[in-house]
Order: structure tokens, then C-alpha cells, then sequence
């Protein structure tokens, strides 16, 4: 019996292509100049020129960018992965003293614009000195991402029957060896994909990556942002920008698929 | 074998370092907002206490009224389309194999863009002009204007969301449905049901939890939002989609004043929490009580 | 009640459908080629260790897989290509399966309700079978707070609430049952098998829960159907080297032996079996006697061959001996004994009617 619904693979199609067109459309524009960005229309651009790339590739400021963005948002999302895991795993399996209202106020930390942590931090990191360093940001970013991770991995955790870990116990693993040999691939797909929303989330947050940073960990973030110039909006090098952004968190997901995609495994207990 | 959860204070030594990273870095900025949302901040080093005034001030201010009226409408478009198209794709996904791979990769793009960028290609991608969207729409025959209609502009903002925002919903949900053990599905083959039947009494159920995740995070998310729109339709035309944030941003700098615009800031706040609030012990407890059967 | 027939079924995994005949040999078999028929209201324990086939041929018979060759008859009628709920089995897994939202009378109507009954029909069975399982004062209760063993009751409820329901197939159900709770369960299921007659199929890794729940077992390992028979039969007469070290604690006792001048010997010493046949030239050679049937003796006999008490166990009803028979361990499980043996020489006799001989791991019958 399927477990789906019949016209679905005409919503996938539809949803994709509908999903590709603002990409095709921004590939398209990194193609072309901002003149003929602005006066004409094309269904294929006239000239496939790679001018736009070749502004970014050729400012080191762009390249340094990337790298540095990539290093805080990979030691973000470990990070975060790994505090919340074992918080995921108390408030799913046992019940303490303000569980339930620590598990809601977590959540409350999202819940305000990253502009009001801004004067703090800058504040903060000043004084004790990680200022324009990868980890200021990639702790700063932990501020949204790990109630996110807990709430995740609590609900994948709380679908894993309780009668596992008894058994485990009674067989006699120890909690690292049940935790890593048994619960985690139980939970994979919960894993996967909170880790890609963690450097998802990271990623594109540009406040608070371009307020802690200056020169040695500048990121994406500020030239992203300095794309106006005396003559305007720089279309074509934006979407070149953005073209380029997309590729590190699809190559993330790429990796993590598996882990997404296959799920529950139970095998024999 | 009981089913509530043992009790286990231990349990706080696993909840530490997530109390630590996070508390620290959040309590202090909300005492500075609390503190400076009671003060009339003069200048840098004047400032008088001021108690509920700006309180006050911000909750008879007709202007955030109706930039909270636009803002309750588009959170809850984007609830009422993103949440079931998302649930919609999850399911019709493929499980495994290459062509799961290739759709998950297509279907995170849109959340890879930086959101200034996504509005920027919005924005012309919706041009009658010079953008595919706009342009098709008026070989058409529609007359589309986002610049002019705030019907117009609406719906530009809202499906740029809706594109920009549904796969998070979708990816939570068809997660949420690889962890559904097999031998569901197995015994429901065996008991006749229907495809509805399953997806009502297994699926769903078992979504309930990543359900409430994204519920609440695109919720929180768009009842935040500020980049997109503000680059798309700058808020207008006139103020037909000046959202909340926008609204707050507006008064701030435009005002630059700290006191009224740290106590919006919380009422801001208080709101998203409340409605959290209400909306998350709504789904905990929806099909969860005892009932006596027929 | 449910007469059922395997006809030449065997499974691959890694078969695709239209495999020619010719290729089978290319095929990893999770189950190999098999032809058996179970009886009408019998209650059968597939026995055997993880990854041995148990549960592809449970979900063969109930439907949940299409075996790669074969057919399968219930009650004559061939089904093996028939989706599961056609087919008038029920199954129950490893873990509990409940419809988490529904309450407990909503979870053992659901199969009927699919089927269309009409209401008053489905309260009367519906109230019946959870009597049966005593889950009547549970009727109005969500399934969802339920203990483990209340939700595998359910499970099975919702098996034995089609009056249809020909067998019910178990796929180790009590794994995650609590200890004390799994008895009662397994007795409820006795109980179950004797008021309402239907076959049972009851796949478990576990032998002395096949031994005390079924009827008829069938061992299986790698994929093979091994022996099928009743406890006594697995137990008296292994047909397999594998059933005399599974079934049974400790294991059968397996000793090298040669065949010379028309008898088969154990270090020259003639040992008589209950074995008759002459063994094919070239095999490899064991005698198989269980530790039970192992007698001590101090003087040398028939069927006997020195050997020495290297180590005494007191069990309580029984005392284990270990043995040194030459290079081999031996072990005697002696009942009854007044006297302990002590440590050191003596004749380990064994009894020409309870030994047997295997070649290549096969009795000789």
C-alpha cells in the first residue's frame, strides 16, 4: 500500500519548479551586467558573462569572507549539536525541578530580534576580548540555535521508546557506549536535521556576524551588505553573492541526507 | 512498566552546559532593555526613571495598532499555507534512493539565501518589466503591480515567504515521518485501512511533535520578520506592509529614542510569548485527554 | 483455523522478481527453499537465532512480503500473491503498535470498522475479545498511557477481533515486556489458543519460551529450516547439529569419532548408536549425546571410553560434570545423585539409544 497520495509527484514538480525559478532567476542575473539587469527582460541572459564572479573571486575580501563564515557556523553547529544533545535527552527521559518551564523559556530566547542582543555582546565580547574572533560569533549564534537543537532533538528522542534504554541497561551497556551504539542512530534523522538548520540559521544571520567582527574573522555577511555603491545597487555581483551562498549549505545537506532519510532503524534488541 | 517520566534531579548536570551557553548571553541584554524601557534616556549619561510611561504611550499608539493587525494577518497566512503545504511535500518525497537526495538539496536552496538577497532578487523577480514572475504574470493579463496595489504587494510578500520558508516545514516533517518504524504501516495494511486512516491516526499523530516546532518557529520567525519585506516593498505602498519589526525599527531610528523603543521592544516580545504560549499548550494537548468511547 | 502450505517458498532479498529459475544458485537466500504444511489450530514457535529467516517467513505467510519463488495455500487456496488484509491473518510485532490517539474500544474496532460493520456488531465483538484480554475497564482510555503489556494486548485485540482471523502470527512479541509480566501474557496466549482454536505462529529467539508455548517447533538457522518436530522430538532425536546445541542448556555434547571396520569408534572403542545407517564415505563424523544421558561409570563396558572428572558443579537439582575425553570436553548433567563424583579417572558410558550419529553435521538416521 502506498503511503502517499495520489498527484504527488505532480505537488513535487510543481513545488520544485516553483522553488527553482527565484534561483534560476538569480543565476540569471549574475550573468549579466546591472544595465541590462535593470532595462531588459530575458528568458536566457545575452551574454553569459562571469563578470560578477570575477569581482568576487578577485576581492580577497570576498574569499576571506566565505572561509571565516564557514568556520563559525561549522564550530556553531557542533557546538550547539552537542550541548543539546544530553539537554534533549533529560528533558525527554526524566522529569526535574522546572523541566517544563526551562524547556518553554529556551524556546523564548528565539523570540526576540538578534538586533537586541547586539549592544550587549558588543559590550560582552569587548571586555573579555574575543572580539572579531570565529568563537565570539559561533557563541553568539548559540544563543538561537541551541534551544532550537533541544527542541528538536527532544521530540525525535521522545519517539524512541523508553523500553530501549531499559533494555540496554539490562544488557549491560554503559551510558557513553548505549548513548552512541544504540540511541543515536535511533535518532538520525532528528540529527541530520538539526544540525542543517543549525548552520542554516547561522549562515545567514549577518547582524551579529558583522557587529563582533572586523578584520581577521569578517565574514560573508559584510560584503554581502556593501553592495550598494556610488552607482547604485550592485545586482549583478548580489546575486553572484547569493549564488555562491547557497553552495556550502547544499553541500551540508548533501552529506547529512542519509541521515535525514533513514530514520528509524530498529533493528532486534 | 509505568509511563510517566522518573523523576532524576541528576538530571540538571545534563541541562548545564545548555543553561550556561544560552542564559548568560540572554538574560543580561533583557535586563538592559527592561531597564532602559522604564527610563527616559535624556543623554548618554542623563537619564530619569519614568516607570510605565512609555508603556503606556506604546499600547494607545493607533499606528502600532494597525501594524499589529497587518502583522496577526500575515503571521497567520503564512501558518494557514506553509504548515500543510509542507506536510504536503513531506509526504509526497521519496523516501530514498537518488531522487530523495537531489529533492532535499533542491529544497534547502531557498533557505540558503541570505535574506537581503532574497529580497533583492524578489524584487525584481516580481517587476512586470524586467523580472520572470512579473513578466509572465502580465503576458497573462494580470495586472501586477507591487509597487502600486497593496493587494499587489501583499501577495508578493507572502508567497516570497511561503517560497523562501516551506521547506523548513517540509524538511522538519519528512524527518519527522523517517522515524515512523515500518511495522506501523505494516499493521495498518494488515487491519484494511485507508490511505486517509493512516495518515490520520499514524503519521499525524506522530508529527504532532516536529508539527508544534515548526508551528512555533515560523510563527516566531514571521512575526519577526523585517529584511525581506523591507527590501522587497520597503513597506509600502504607503504602510499596506509595514509589518511589526519594521514599524519598531521606524520609530527608533526615526525617533532615536532608546526609552519608548525599548519598552515597544518588550511588548513586542511579551506578545510573541503569550501567543507561543497559548499556541503551544493548544497542540500539546490536542487529542491527548481520556474521552469515554461511543 | 488455518491449514497452511508452503510450497517450494524461499526468499532473497536481493532477488529482483523476474530472476530465471536457473539463477537461483546466485541469490543470497535469506530463506532457503522450503516446503512444509502447518495444521489447522496447531501452536508453532519458529526457533532460531538473530538473522536466521524467522520473521521473512512470518511476514511470507502473513503477507507482508511476496516470496521470490513459491506459493503459499491457506486452507488450499493460494494466496501468495494476496495483500495482507485478504488474507485473514493477524500479526503481532515487537513492539507494541496502537493507534495513539484512539482509545482502546476505537483501536479494537478499527478493523472491523474498515470492513464496514455496523456499529451495534462492533461494540458486541468488540466487548467480547476484550474480555477475553481483560482489558474491559481500559475501554475509554487513550492507548496512548498505557503500560507495554496493556498496548501488545491491544495489538493482539485487534488481531482476534475479525471473526475471520484464521492464525495469528507473533514476531517475538514479549521482547519488551516487563520480566514477571511476560508470563502472564504468555499464559493469556495458551489460554487464547485453546478457547478460540486459531493457528499461532510465535517467532522467537528465546528456546524456552518455544518450549513451553508451542505444540510444534521448527529451528531454523541461515535461512534453513533445520528440524521441525515437537519439544520431545527436537530434544530426543536433533536432526541437525545445530538443534542439539540450541535446544537444551547446556548443549548437546558432539564428539569426534572414525568409522573402522563397520562401526563407528571413538579412539578405537566400538560405540554402538541408535544410528543405523552406514554414514557416506568421506564425511565428517561426530556422535551427538546429550549431557543429560551421559552415565559415569567406574569400570569399563560397552559403549564406554575412558575418561577423566576435571571439574564438579552443584546446580542444585542437578550437578554438571565436566569431562575430558581425550583431547575433547564433555559434559554429564547428572540428576539424583547421592554421591558426588570425585575428581579423576573414570568410564563415561554412553547409552547406545540415546546417541546418534551425524556426518556433516546431519544425523545418520
Amino acid at each position: 500500500m502506498k503511503k502517499s497520495f495520489p498527484g504527488r509527484s505532480l505537488l513535487l514538480v510543481a513545488y520544485l519548479i516553483f522553488t527553482l525559478a527565484p534561483i534560476y532567476w538569480m543565476l540569471h542575473m549574475s550573468l549579466r551586467s546591472n544595465l541590462a539587469i535593470t532595462s531588459t527582460f530575458a528568458w536566457l541572459p545575452e551574454s553569459f558573462s562571469l563578470a560578477n564572479y570575477a569581482t568576487i573571486f578577485t576581492d580577497s575580501a570576498w574569499y576571506d569572507g566565505y572561509i571565516n563564515s564557514i568556520i563559525y557556523v561549522v564550530m556553531n553547529t557542533v557546538l550547539s549539536v552537542s550541548v543539546a544533545l544530553p539537554a534533549a535527552y533529560a528533558f525527554s527521559r526524566y522529569s526535574f525541578l522546572g523541566d517544563k518551564h526551562l524547556f518553554f523559556w529556551l524556546l523564548t530566547n528565539r523570540m526576540t530580534p538578534a538586533a537586541v542582543f547586539l549592544l550587549p555582546f558588543f559590550q560582552l565580547y569587548t571586555a573579555i576580548g574575543l572580539m572579531d574572533t570565529h568563537i565570539a560569533v559561533a557563541l553568539a549564534h548559540m544563543v538561537f540555535n541551541v534551544p532550537l537543537a533541544v527542541w528538536i532533538l527532544e521530540g525525535f528522542m521522545s519517539g524512541v521508546p523508553r523500553e530501549i534504554d531499559e533494555t540496554a541497561w539490562i544488557d549491560g551497556y554503559s551510558f557513553p557506549r548505549f548513548f552512541v551504539r544504540i540511541f543515536v542512530p535511533l535518532i538520525r534523522a532528528g540529527i541530520g536535521v538539526t544540525a542543517f538548520f543549525c548552520f542554516m540559521f547561522s549562515w545567514v544571520e549577518l547582524l551579529l556576524a558583522r557587529t563582533l567582527t572586523s578584520v581577521d574573522a569578517k565574514p560573508i555577511a559584510a560584503t554581502m551588505t556593501r553592495t550598494v555603491s556610488a552607482s547604485g545597487m550592485d545586482w549583478g555581483t548580489l546575486a553572484a553573492a547569493g549564488v555562491l551562498t547557497i553552495v556550502p549549505g547544499a553541500l551540508v545537506i548533501y552529506f547529512v541526507r542519509h541521515y535525514i532519510a533513514k530514520g528509524f532503524a530498529m533493528g532486534r534488541v | 512498566m509505568t509511563t510517566a517520566k522518573p523523576v532524576n534531579q541528576r538530571a540538571w548536570w545534563l541541562v548545564l552546559p545548555v543553561l550556561i551557553s544560552v542564559a548568560f548571553s540572554a538574560l543580561i541584554p533583557l535586563m538592559t532593555v527592561v531597564n532602559y524601557s522604564v527610563q527616559d534616556i535624556l543623554s548618554p549619561s542623563q537619564s530619569v526613571y519614568v516607570g510605565m510611561e512609555w508603556y503606556k504611550e506604546v499600547l494607545r499608539d493607533s499606528d502600532l495598532h494597525s501594524a499589529l493587525v497587518r502583522q496577526l494577518l500575515f503571521s497567520g497566512a503564512v501558518l494557514a499555507v506553509e504548515i500543510p503545504l509542507g506536510v504536503a511535500l513531506a509526504l509526497a518525497m521519496p523516501a530514498a534512493g537518488w531522487r530523495s537526495s537531489l529533492v532535499l538539496v533542491l529544497l534547502a536552496m531557498p533557505l540558503l539565501v541570505p535574506w537581503n538577497v532574497v529580497g533583492t532578487i524578489w524584487q525584481i523577480f516580481s517587476r512586470a518589466d524586467i523580472g520572470l514572475l512579473g513578466y509572465t504574470l502580465t503576458r497573462f493579463g494580470v495586472d501586477y503591480n507591487y509597487a502600486q496595489s497593496s493587494v499587489a504587494a501583499w501577495c508578493t510578500v507572502l508567497i516570497m515567504d511561503v517560497w523562501h520558508w516551506t521547506p523548513l516545514v517540509a524538511l522538519l516533517a519528512y524527518a519527522g515521518l523517517r522515524a515512523i518504524p515500518e511495522a506501523y504501516y505494516q499493521a495498518a495494511r494488515i487491519d484494511g485501512a485507508s490511505r486517509w486512516a493512516v495518515f490520520r491516526y499514524i503519521q499525524l499523530p506522530k508529527l504532532r511533535g516536529v508539527l508544534m516546532i515548526a508551528v512555533l518557529l515560523r510563527f516566531m520567525d514571521s512575526f519577526m520578520i523585517y529584511t525581506e519585506p523591507f527590501v522587497l516593498t520597503g513597506g509600502g505602498p504607503g504602510t499596506s506592509t509595514t509589518f511589526l519589526s519594521q514599524y519598531l525599527t521606524q520609530k527608533a531610528v526615526g525617533q532615536f529614542d532608546l526609552g519608548p523603543a525599548a519598552a515597544f521592544s518588550m511588548v513586542y516580545f511579551l506578545i510573541i510569548l503569550l501567543l507561543c504560549f497559548v499556541l503551544y499548550n493548544y497542540i500539546k494537548d490536542v487529542g491527548t485527554a481520556d474521552r469515554s468511547s461511543s | 483455523m488455518a491449514r497452511i502450505e508452503l510450497v517450494d517458498v524461499g526468499h532473497s532479498y536481493s532477488a529482483s522478481a523476474s530472476a530465471p529459475a536457473g539463477q537461483s544458485d546466485a541469490l543470497d537466500w535469506a530463506l532457503l527453499p522450503m516446503t512444509m504444511t502447518w495444521a489447522d489450530g496447531g501452536a508453532y514457535a519458529l526457533l532460531g537465532p538473530s538473522g536466521c529467516g524467522k520473521t521473512t517467513l512470518l511476514n511470507i505467510i502473513s503477507g507482508l512480503i511476496a516470496p521470490t519463488r513459491g506459493q503459499i495455500l491457506l486452507d488450499g487456496r493460494d494466496v501468495t500473491l494476496l495483500a495482507p488484509e485478504h488474507r485473514n491473518i493477524a500479526q503481532v510485532f515487537q513492539f507494541p503498535v496502537v493507534y495513539d490517539t484512539m482509545t482502546v474500544f476505537d483501536n479494537l474496532a478499527f478493523p472491523l470498522r474498515n470492513r464496514q460493520w455496523r456499529t451495534p456488531e462492533v461494540r458486541t465483538r468488540v466487548h467480547e475479545i476484550a474480555e477475553i484480554l481483560e482489558l474491559l475497564p481500559d475501554l475509554g482510555r487513550r492507548a496512548r498511557g498505557l503500560s507495554a503489556d496493556a498496548k501488545q494486548k491491544i495489538s493482539l485485540g485487534r488481531g482476534l477481533v475479525r471473526p475471520d482471523v484464521a492464525a495469528v502470527l507473533f514476531d517475538e512479541p514479549l521482547t519488551v515486556i516487563d520480566p514477571h509480566l511476560k508470563w502472564l501474557l504468555r499464559r493469556k496466549l495458551k489460554q487464547i489458543h485453546q478457547q478460540l482454536r486459531l493457528s499461532l505462529i510465535y517467532v522467537t529467539h528465546d528456546q524456552t519460551e518455544a518450549l513451553t508455548f508451542a505444540d510444534q517447533i521448527v529451528l531454523m538457522t541461515k535461512g534453513e529450516v533445520v528440524q521441525a518436530g515437537t519439544a520431545q522430538e527436537l530434544f530426543e532425536a536433533p536432526a541437525h547439529r545445530f538443534v542439539g546445541h540450541f535446544i537444551g542448556t547446556p548443549g548437546m555434547n558432539f564428539l569426534d569419532c572414525e568409522w573402522r571396520d563397520g562401526a563407528a569408534r571413538i579412539a578405537g572403542t566400538q560405540i554402538v548408536t541408535a544410528s543405523g545407517g552406514i554414514p557416506p564415505a568421506g564425511a565428517k563424523l561426530l556422535i551427538g549425546i546429550r549431557p543429560e544421558f551421559v552415565e559415569l561409570h567406574d569400570h569399563a563396558s560397552a559403549n564406554s571410553v575412558p575418561a577423566r572428572i576435571c571439574a564438579v558443579r552443584d546446580l542444585g537439582a542437578s550437578t554438571m560434570v565436566q569431562l575430558q575425553l581425550g583431547p575433547a570436553a564433555v559434559w554429564a548433567k547428572l540428576r539424583n545423585t547421592r554421591h558426588v563424583p570425585e575428581l579423576g579417572p573414570v568410564f563415561a558410558h554412553l547409552p547406545p539409544v540415546r546417541c546418534a550419529l551425524y556426518a556433516d553435521e546431519r544425523r545418520v538416521a
